[in-house]
């Protein structure tokens, strides 16, 4: 079966050059470089349709900019992302608005992804005008169907964001997705903004659209218990690489990577209580530099030699669980 | 043994020019000796503002309008601005949620832990205080300390920045340290190395801490006991094993219930319905009326804090009974 959403070796690399008062003072012999950020590093992931994919990984380990690219708001440095099987940049004409359409973003802070000056039935209505999904006769109706597909009153369509809760406005930045008929959503962070007991209200929303209209989900979340509960398959990253990918079930019960096992060992639950918290040693390294090899081994208690030069490749380590570490090579 | 901390009937109000606030409304609980306090709530529910009243750290248009805050039996309600600034930082210590805001980014690390030092003991020689400044960054499991008493703010990464204000806090080694959501901004990997710190801390020292936050799974694991805001009243109050095994209040029920782990797996989540009220507008009576499956007429009125078993507070007509609690 062909993925819905497929990306081969996409990277995002965030440059800065020198400016000339930067390239003069290197020829004076100033110790200065362009900086370059990898913030994604070859990443090849693909979501089936009607699958829910859960992106985890700390801060700054280019899961958004992976969720931006897929989404098309933000252009790849290299490598492509494949729709239905075909390469989205080679698309044209119909087949390449009908592409960037079926792919909408939720994002993690409703405040500011609406905009404050409009009302709600243009935020909602603007884009399925613009791309002709409805008249300007029909869009009434439609913007109150949306609303009541995301569980809002219709009635307070002519408010504004500000006149709204935080689990409104983001049921309100779900309707704006929903609106030109998607068939994918990149759901970034979409619920970490929210208070716990409005987090539950819409995490079912989102598994409600999903079975209503048969939406894929790329839901990007550093929210470990959030992700196994929605997600059907888990992919972990560690600065811009993706280090593990496997079921969710598989993942919890089997992780492999020592990252994905410190990740979750970390993670902090309501059932066990007063364990002592389980500590991986040092820090995220800055995504300016990171280490060379494995990006993990500075932190890796197991780590060895090969780790230290050889980027490790993502390998099959049972059916449908691929890991990215050379540990599976010594066994 | 007097309590390290009692807090009675607090209440902080912000009288602003839409009407009263009453951010925090009858609060009262105790911390002894080398006990962790979790104080758990949304956005709203008056804990952050508990914490500042505390400390004496709330602003205008707020004030503590009634009630009282005894540390080691000591009034603080009321103390004269001289006396609480001996006892801050020094007796004392609050650590924030942004570490970003509580640094200076213009003066070294060291510079800021010293001055903590010296502003309580200006006896203290210099070359002692840096010694200490140096002992409180290992502490707080900072690598190589001699060379981070010399890098500014902006330096260190966000785990390090707030080791950096948890050092501060503990330079002085007060009894009391009040966190408010120190983890929150940090990472899951980070959050873990802190809080295993933190405990370890309280353990050796005998620090009494009240960890302010939102994530009941970090205060699960961490705390003695739990106080559950809602609403600027602590509905729920007990030891955290047990509340956790058997909550009584049908917020504290619900909350624990949307947990995701709490569900199974692709399953609908238990969740509360409605909205947290808007601090304005309190609804009449118990807060959590308007949001609660047990509400009756008698809701209307306010819940009188109650112990229906040992240990345990309570402020609901309609607990959740026996049968129908989670199992842990």
């Amino acid at each position: 079966m062909n993925a819905m959403i497929e990306t081969r070796g996409l990277t995002k690399r965030f440059e800065k050059r020198l400016d000339f008062a930067g390239k003069l003072a290197k020829r004076m012999g100033a110790d200065l470089k362009d900086e370059i950020v990898r913030a994604v590093d070859a990443v090849d992931l693909s979501v089936m349709k009607g699958e829910v994919v859960g992106l985890v990984g700390e801060s700054g380990c280019g899961k958004s900019t992976i969720g931006r690219m897929i989404a098309g708001i933000m252009p790849a440095t290299e490598g492509s992302v494949y729709w239905q099987g075909r390469d989205r940049n080679t698309l044209s004409g119909a087949d390449a608005k009908a592409a960037k359409l079926a792919v909408q973003m939720v994002f993690q802070d409703p405040a500011s992804s609406l905009n404050p000056r409009l009302r709600v039935e243009e935020t909602i209505g603007e884009a399925p005008l613009v791309h002709g999904l409805v008249t300007r006769a029909e869009r009434d109706d439609y913007v109150d169907q949306t609303l009541l597909s995301v569980g809002l009153d219709p009635a307070v369509k002519r408010r504004y964001p500000h006149q709204f809760s935080g689990g409104q406005r983001q049921r309100i930045g779900i309707a704006r997705a929903l609106a030109v008929k998607p068939s994918f959503i990149v759901a970034d962070e979409a619920v970490a903004a929210l208070d716990v007991s409005i987090r539950a209200q819409i995490i079912n929303l989102f598994v409600e659209l999903k079975d209503r209209l048969d939406l894929t989900y790329l839901f990007i979340s550093h929210d470990l218990s959030i992700v196994e509960h929605v997600a059907d398959r888990v992919v972990v990253m560690y600065l811009g690489r993706v280090v593990e990918s496997a079921p969710t079930s598989e993942i919890f019960a089997r992780p492999n990577h020592p990252y994905a096992i410190s990740l979750l060992a970390s993670l902090p639950r309501v059932e066990d209580r007063k364990r002592s918290f389980h500590v991986v040693k040092g820090e995220i390294p800055s995504p300016l530099a990171p280490p060379p090899g494995c990006h993990f081994h500075p932190r890796c208690p197991n780590a060895f030699e090969r780790c230290r030069v050889e980027r490790p490749a993502l390998r099959e380590i049972a059916p449908g669980h691929v890991s990215a570490c050379h540990l599976n090579d010594l066994t | 043994m007097t309590p390290t901390l009692e807090v009675k009937d607090l209440c902080t109000h912000f009288f602003t020019r839409e009407g009263v606030a009453k951010a925090v409304d009858g609060v009262s609980f105790t911390v002894k000796p080398g006990e962790i306090l979790g104080l758990v709530g949304e956005s709203g529910s008056g804990k952050s503002v508990t914490g500042f009243s505390i400390i004496g750290l709330v602003d205008q248009p707020g004030r503590v309008v009634s009630g009282s805050v005894k540390y080691k039996g000591e009034e603080l309600i009321g103390a004269t601005p001289e006396r609480m600034r001996a006892l801050r930082g020094a007796e004392i210590a609050m650590v924030f949620q942004d570490p970003m805001m509580t640094l200076n980014p213009v003066l070294r690390v060291g510079y800021q832990i010293i001055e903590a030092i010296l502003a309580h003991d200006a006896k203290v020689p210099h070359a002692e205080a840096r010694s200490r400044a140096r002992d409180a960054l290992a502490a707080v499991g900072i690598p190589s300390p001699e060379e981070r008493l010399d890098t500014y703010p902006h330096q260190l990464s966000g785990g390090m920045r707030q080791r950096v204000a948890i050092a501060i806090a503990l330079v002085n080694k007060p009894a009391l340290i009040i966190a408010d959501e120190p983890t929150t901004a940090l990472d899951v990997t980070i959050q873990g190395q802190i809080l295993a710190e933190v405990q370890q801390l309280a353990k050796e020292t005998g620090t009494a801490l009240v960890w302010i936050t939102h994530d009941l799974g970090v205060v699960a694991g961490l705390s003695d006991r739990l106080a559950v805001m809602y609403g600027g009243r602590v509905v729920e109050q007990g030891p955290t094993d047990d509340i956790l095994a058997r909550p009584l209040h049908p917020y504290t029920y619900g909350l624990l219930g949307s947990l995701p782990t709490r569900n199974r797996r692709g399953e609908k989540l238990v969740q509360i319905p409605g909205m947290t009220p808007s601090l304005m507008k309190m609804p009449k009576g118990c807060a959590f009326g308007p949001r609660c499956t047990r509400a009756t007429v008698q809701c209307e009125e306010v819940p009188r804090l109650e112990q229906p078993m040992p240990d345990r507070e309570l402020r609901c007509f309609n607990p959740v009974p026996a049968e129908r609690s989670v199992a842990a």
